[in-house]
């Protein structure tokens, strides 16, 4: 039993190992290669969670002959048990699913560095997760990066060139922010480790030395990880990143990328300076404001727009600030909230991803609203799964969205004030935005068309048995996480207890 | 103010550090050439090497290499920010190789390197 604990490790090696192997692979071989490793992952990391919910603790995990804090090390808990089966379950099923787009849209002799660029992404998710080091997670959010952005210019069109220079651009000022807080806290505290940082924190605090200091470190490190996951003013480049890249890849970037940066947020906030001394420097207030300013101005950009694409990338942002503004509340159950927002935008707006992967199928490649009409009736499936992502989006009970909601409404009651009011008038005014886009789209996807015969004929691709698969797995985890959202809450909630 | 001016002046490295972390965050940020974008990102990333060197360097001492048979921790300076800067240069080198990269296709493509001339381009084929 105790082998399990090396199973992290290991998650983390196999992959950067099969990403090297993918890189010299024929396209073929590196695809089944890339599917075998994440299914081991999925394996893997489903026993490791197992074996922490079992022994009720987190575990720390030396790497090398050396103890902290001159080794490096990681750390596992239920939490991080959790992330890693969502990592792995929502990136298999997207690449899986859009299988045939990346034929279609990466030079047919790279695509198996395409592969290379999952397999790096997956481990620098992993480490993200599992790393109880400072700047570790500063390396691999590098790396996670330089996937991102290659992930974005895989196609190389013009627009996805263009939309991954910017992607970077905007990246680089996020980690450059980050970097200078760590070397700061370094400075200050005397530790890289996140629990030894803790520590010399809260002597620090203590002594009321570095106050100063001390805010413009977690302001700096706050504002650099939300530049990267998009938060509301920084969110610029994300509708273009999205809208150029191959669908996988979109999926991949909204229900992932985005999230593994909030994972190292919290992470930092809890385990490293404490939640109560960030609430004493009012960060979270400024995060909260953003917040719900994402999840307003997003939701009204999001409705304006033309490309079925694009007004889903919008809605991501708007959905981020709901992660936002629930860490932003400050109390325990807005941050368990924010967290299961995590999960339940994951895994619905991959799916939403995938099944507008079908709609193009039957038109033409198109994804603009003119052009995918009646898509959902020609490609039956995807209409579904898009009808469930929408649902799930504004709010429909046994799918994960509506249990976001109500979880942000009771950690808005829960703490009362003007930021109840606040929270809650946002929510009921995001959710009719998010009913008249998505609405909007699920009418412009149902209406009927008339059709010459040739043009129905070019209309009626296959998608293939194997996205049908993928897609009725993606509404089964849908539905599954809605359902059993209080297991998942009270594993988070214990979850949460062992992080800090 | 005073106070903090000559707060500066005990710490010229760290000083201009910060001063050079601006001067990159600015150019990567507002600077429309691409070229002059990657620039001012080798500058920032550089600052920030620059600050964490002078943080761990302690006037007097030697690396911490022990050759002579002197083993007092006194002697040596902090080897950790020296390691710290070394990793973050393999960083910043595969950062900026990625960003070259991406302007090199990009230059191909629209024969400039203003990414405001490029979006323009980009919108009038409007597809």
């Amino acid at each position: 039993m105790d082998f399990i604990k090396n199973f992290p490790f290991f998650s983390i090696i196999i992959c950067l190992v099969s990403g090297v192997l993918t890189s010299v692979l024929k396209k073929k071989a590196a695809r089944y290669l890339t599917y075998t490793a994440l299914f081991v992952l999925f394996v893997l990391s489903s026993l490791v969670l197992f074996y922490t919910i079992q022994t009720g603790d987190y575990y720390v995990y030396r790497m090398g002959h050396y103890f902290a804090p001159w080794g490096n090390e990681i750390r596992i808990g239920v939490l991080e048990g959790i992330f890693a089966v969502f990592f792995c379950i929502v990136m298999l099923l997207s690449i899986v699913a859009g299988e045939k787009h990346i034929d279609e849209d990466v030079e047919s002799t790279k695509i198996n560095l395409y592969y290379t660029l999952i397999c790096l992404m997956m481990s620098s998710l992993l480490a993200l997760t599992y790393t109880n080091d400072l700047f570790t997670a500063y390396v691999f959010i590098e790396i996670n990066t330089i996937t991102a952005a290659c992930l974005v210019s895989v196609s190389g069109t013009g627009r996805s060139l263009y939309a991954s220079t910017k992607y970077m651009i905007m990246s680089l000022l996020g980690s450059g922010l980050v970097l200078i807080g760590i070397t700061l806290l370094y400075d200050v505290t005397g530790h890289l480790l996140l629990s030894n940082i803790h520590d010399s924190v809260e002597t620090i605090m203590a002594t009321g030395e570095y106050a100063a200091p001390m805010t413009i470190i977690i302001a700096l490190i706050t504002i650099g990880l939300s530049i990267k996951s998009a938060l509301f003013p920084f969110h610029s480049w994300l509708p273009d990143a999205h809208t150029a890249s191959t669908i996988s890849s979109s999926a991949i970037l909204s229900g992932l990328v985005l999230k593994g940066y909030i994972i190292v947020l919290i992470k930092f906030f809890y385990r490293s300076i404490g939640w109560e001394n960030v609430l004493k420097t009012g960060i979270n207030d400024v995060i909260f404001v953003f917040g719900i300013m994402a999840m307003i101005v997003a939701s009204l950009f999001a409705i304006v727009q033309k490309d079925i694409k694009r007004m889903v990338a919008y809605s991501s942002v708007a959905q981020i600030g709901y992660i936002f503004m629930g860490l932003g509340i400050g109390n325990e159950i807005g941050v368990i909230a924010a967290i299961f927002q995590i999960f339940a935008h994951g895994v619905t707006k991959s799916m939403i991803f995938i099944s507008i992967r079908g709609f193009k199928d039957v038109s033409e490649h198109s994804t603009r609203f003119d052009g995918i009409k009646g898509a959902a009736l020609r490609n039956k499936v995807s209409g579904v799964a898009f009808a469930a992502g929408a649902f799930s989006m504004v709010g429909i009970p046994f799918l994960p969205g509506f249990v976001s909601k109500l979880n942000f409404a009771a950690a808005a009651g829960d703490f009362g004030g003007t930021k109840m009011i606040i929270i809650l008038v946002a929510l009921a005014f995001s959710t009719i935005l998010n009913c008249i886009y998505f609405f909007n789209a699920l009418i412009t996807l149902y209406t009927p068309v008339v059709m010459s015969e040739e043009e129905k004929a070019k209309r009626s691709v296959k998608s293939g048995a194997l996205y049908i698969v993928t897609v009725v797995c993606f509404i089964l985890v849908n539905v599954f996480v809605g359902t059993f959202s209080a297991q998942i809450l009270d594993l988070i909630e214990s979850g949460l207890k062992m992080f800090s | 103010m005073l106070e903090f001016l000559s707060g500066l002046n005990d710490k010229p490295f760290e000083a201009v550090a910060i001063i050079l972390f601006g001067i990159g965050f600015t150019t990567l940020f507002l600077h429309p050439n691409l070229i002059k974008k990657i620039m001012g990102l080798n500058i920032m990333d550089t600052a920030v090497y620059l600050f964490l060197a002078a943080k761990g360097f302690i006037y007097g001492r030697k690396a911490p290499i022990v050759v002579d048979g002197v083993t007092s921790m006194e002697a040596y300076i902090n080897p950790i920010p020296s390691g710290l800067v070394l990793t973050g240069i393999v960083v910043s080198v595969s950062v900026t190789a990625v960003m070259l990269a991406l302007t090199v296709r990009l230059y191909r493509r629209y024969h400039t390197l203003d990414i405001d001339e490029i979006l323009k381009i980009i919108r009038k084929e409007g597809n």
